[in-house]
């Protein structure tokens, strides 16, 4: 599952970014009239097709393996998770209506109409995303229930579809996927300009994923700031799994990097810098940080992934903050791009993705040991089915065999036309 | 409510069977390409299937959705206990789909042609353990490699196959083509009765409890619904009335379903889980309801402007 859910996101969050992209430029062909936007957005568009219909079968498989592998949380969750997944299956479905008009209207609906159709992508992509993103809120903080005698009682659907931390996530989650999305789309044309393709709509392409990811990005740190002070206060396990908190301490250093050490608990060898942690946190450098020492070792989340994974996630995020600010500093000299920030374009993009899948690794290591937190551990919840193994590894076999096809199929539509 | 829930899953699966299994059935015909017109049947099938097989796939998301929100037990149950035919039918799925949009890609090159046999293989496979799914299920005891699951999974890759060759006469004017799927339409009708007695012939050889359960008033009725509907198929596809063969072939694919449903009822998994037992609290229920009426009056256009653009120009212009 984990596997199938760290490649779902991938194509996840393209889903919800590229239709922005695609239309933007599509938007700009229909403005300007400049050819370049026009052939930009059929090439984005033939790369949306594959994209689209991978998320879809790989959302299939989600879908599905919540009973194959967790029959034993869905016995109990569904009736309380139920309702954000049902209206994102009508999300989804009006997602996938008007990819198939958009991606095969192009010769039946007037330019107008069929940029009109890309409209309702752009808007039920991230909406479809919000409601998964809910079911994970809940995950996180379980609410919207009472426990009678063991059992779930007094089920209330729509207080557990809007758990604590759903606005943060939600948001969070979507800038996430501009982000992952602008970035993406610009380090591959940068990519491209820097190998010599002077094909304008290679330009036209960069300009519009660096203006999505350069309006996303800011927001998005400013966001991190604002759920990482959520989570030191409602979720501080996981919080303090992130920070490496291990006694509770006033004046916490902030803790950057580390090697995991034997056991898994701790990290060693890393920067520390004092009182800083404390400081982020509160504004006061002296305030106290609860550290998960008081958890019993079986309840704590791994400790040494979770502190690495929220590493790589902050320090992406910053890196290509740079980036943006870059890219800014170059527009209001009105400078063209000289060589050194095409290359951090181009960079910028696995790092995104590294910076999307950190960011997921954080929320799902930091929830462990538990599926839904203080409720059920994840072990309880997986199917007693046998063979897991081998399920495990075929899809794994599959999830391989369609990225290099995607990534394959994605190069030759971007070189060919 | 459990009703309207029961009701709603049961459309969701009647519609997916119809449209996804047109789109599956399309696959099929692909395999099945033969004669002087076979590169003009597979492209007939590409773009009949092309703009819509993502919507109508959704019907399935909707279906497991509604099963796991408003019958959480059953869903568990359903599925620890078939979890090998349905992670093969998943694999079939995930495979049709990546598949047919990969072959499809300007990309493709030298690639395409193997892609096109995956998604054949695949579009053949996913009915068939579906299908097998759906006996082991109404078989009892989840034995989805018993004679009786595989005989339904053989019925429901023919059923797919019927109501392809039934809708793709509405996506050509070519009158060769026309003919060519006008023979298998009938053809494939007449293999449907005949794969469909297979399964009843198990069950009364074997004496399931499921064979007494044919014979239910509700069962008899949808049984003679569905052969009804069959030679109503026949006959409009042979009078050249498309449109009524289109309806004759879905009211033959919801005879089937709701009477797998009603035979079994008021058991969702025969034997142990009944409707009642497997079904979520009562507030979910309602806030499932309401969600579903406002996702219907929101998908509901949406589908009905998919299918105007795309499905009904050819014979327009004709």
């Amino acid at each position: 599952m984990g596997t199938s859910l760290a490649f779902h996101i991938v194509f996840a969050a393209l889903g919800v970014g590229l239709p922005l992209l695609v239309v933007l430029a599509e938007g700009t062909w229909l403005r300007t009239g400049d050819r370049a936007y026009h052939d930009l957005a059929r090439t984005w568009a033939k790369g949306m097709a594959i994209l689209f219909a991978v998320g879809a079968v790989s959302g299939t498989i989600l879908s599905f393996e919540l009973g194959l592998l967790w029959p034993g949380f869905m016995r109990y969750a569904g009736p309380l998770i139920g309702l954000p997944f049902s209206l994102e299956g009508f999300a989804f479905f009006v997602e996938a209506i008007f990819i198939g008009l958009y991606l095969y209207g192009w010769e039946r609906l007037t330019p107008r109409a069929h940029w009109l159709a890309g409209i309702p992508i752009v808007i039920s992509g991230p909406v479809s995303s919000a409601f998964v993103t809910l079911v994970n809120a809940w995950m996180q903080m379980p609410t919207g229930f009472r426990i009678v005698d063991g059992r779930i009682a007094d089920v209330q659907p729509l207080v557990a579809m809007f758990a604590q931390p759903w606005l943060v996530e939600v948001v969070h989650g979507t800038l996430g996927a501009y982000v992952f999305t602008g970035f993406t789309a610009a380090g591959v044309c940068a990519f491209a300009l820097l190998r010599g393709d002077r094909r304008p709509q290679v330009a036209a392409g960069l300009r519009i994923g660096i203006a999505v990811a350069a309006v996303a990005i800011p927001l998005q740190i400013v966001m991190g700031d604002v759920i990482a002070r959520f989570d030191s206060e409602h979720e501080p396990v996981k919080f303090a799994a992130a920070e490496v908190v291990r006694h509770t301490v006033r004046g916490a250093p902030l803790t950057i990097g580390g090697i995991p050490t034997a056991g898994g608990g701790d990290v060693r060898d890393a920067i520390e810098i004092p009182r800083l942690l404390s400081l982020l946190v509160a504004f006061d450098p002296n305030a106290e940080v609860r550290g998960f020492e008081g958890i019993t070792p079986v309840d704590r989340p791994p400790v040494a992934l979770t502190h690495l994974s929220f590493d790589a996630m902050v320090g992406s995020g910053f890196t290509l903050l740079f980036i943006a600010l870059g890219w800014g500093v170059t527009v209001a000299r009105r400078r063209s791009p000289g060589r050194a920030l095409l290359i951090a374009t181009a960079c910028a993009a696995p790092l995104a993705t590294v910076a999307l899948e950190a960011g997921w690794f954080v929320t799902e290591f930091g929830r462990q040991p538990w599926i839904a937190v203080g409720l059920q551990r994840t072990t309880d919840a997986v199917t007693p089915a046998p063979n897991l193994m081998l399920a495990f590894a075929s899809f794994s076999g599959i999830y391989v065999i369609l990225a290099a096809m995607c990534g394959w199929l994605l190069r030759r539509i971007g070189g060919t036309t | 409510m459990i009703a309207a829930a029961a009701v709603i899953i049961l459309v969701a699966l009647v519609l997916y069977a119809v449209f996804g299994g047109a789109d599956f059935g399309g696959g099929v015909w692909d395999l099945l390409a033969t004669g002087p017109r076979r590169a003009a049947q597979r492209d007939l099938v590409s773009a009949a299937i092309g703009p819509v097989w993502e919507a109508n796939h959704v019907w399935l998301i909707f279906a497991i959705v509604a099963m796991f929100t408003c019958f959480p037990l059953a869903f568990a149950d359903i599925g620890v206990g078939l979890y090998a035919p349905l992670t093969l039918a998943l694999i079939g799925i995930v495979l049709r789909g990546a598949a047919f949009a990969f072959s499809h890609s300007p990309g493709g090159g030298w690639t395409a042609g193997a892609w096109t046999i995956v998604f054949r293989i695949a579009s053949l496979l996913t009915p068939f353990f579906f299908g097998d799914a759906v006996g082991a299920l109404a078989g009892g005891r989840y034995a989805w490699t018993s004679p009786f699951a595989l005989a339904v999974g053989a019925f429901a890759v023919a059923v797919t196959a019927q109501i392809a060759a039934v809708f793709l006469l509405l996506e050509t004017n070519d009158s060769a083509l026309l003919a060519d799927f006008r023979r298998r339409a009938v053809r494939t009708t007449v293999v449907v009765w005949f794969l469909g007695l297979v399964p009843a012939a198990v069950a009364a050889a074997r004496a399931l409890p499921l064979f007494t359960a044919l014979l239910h008033p509700a069962a008899l009725a949808a049984i003679a619904l569905a052969l009804t509907a069959g030679v109503v198929t026949i006959a409009a596809v042979w009078r050249g009335a498309d449109r009524t063969a289109r309806v004759a072939v879905a009211l033959e694919a919801t005879a089937i379903l709701a009477g797998w449903f009603g035979a079994q009822a008021p058991d969702l998994v025969p034997g142990r889980l009944s409707l009642i037992a497997a079904a979520a609290p009562a507030a979910t229920l309602s806030a499932f309801l309401i969600a579903t009426v406002i996702g219907a009056a929101i998908v509901g256009p949406s589908l009905a402007l998919l299918f105007r653009v795309f499905k009904s120009s050819p014979r327009k212009a004709a």
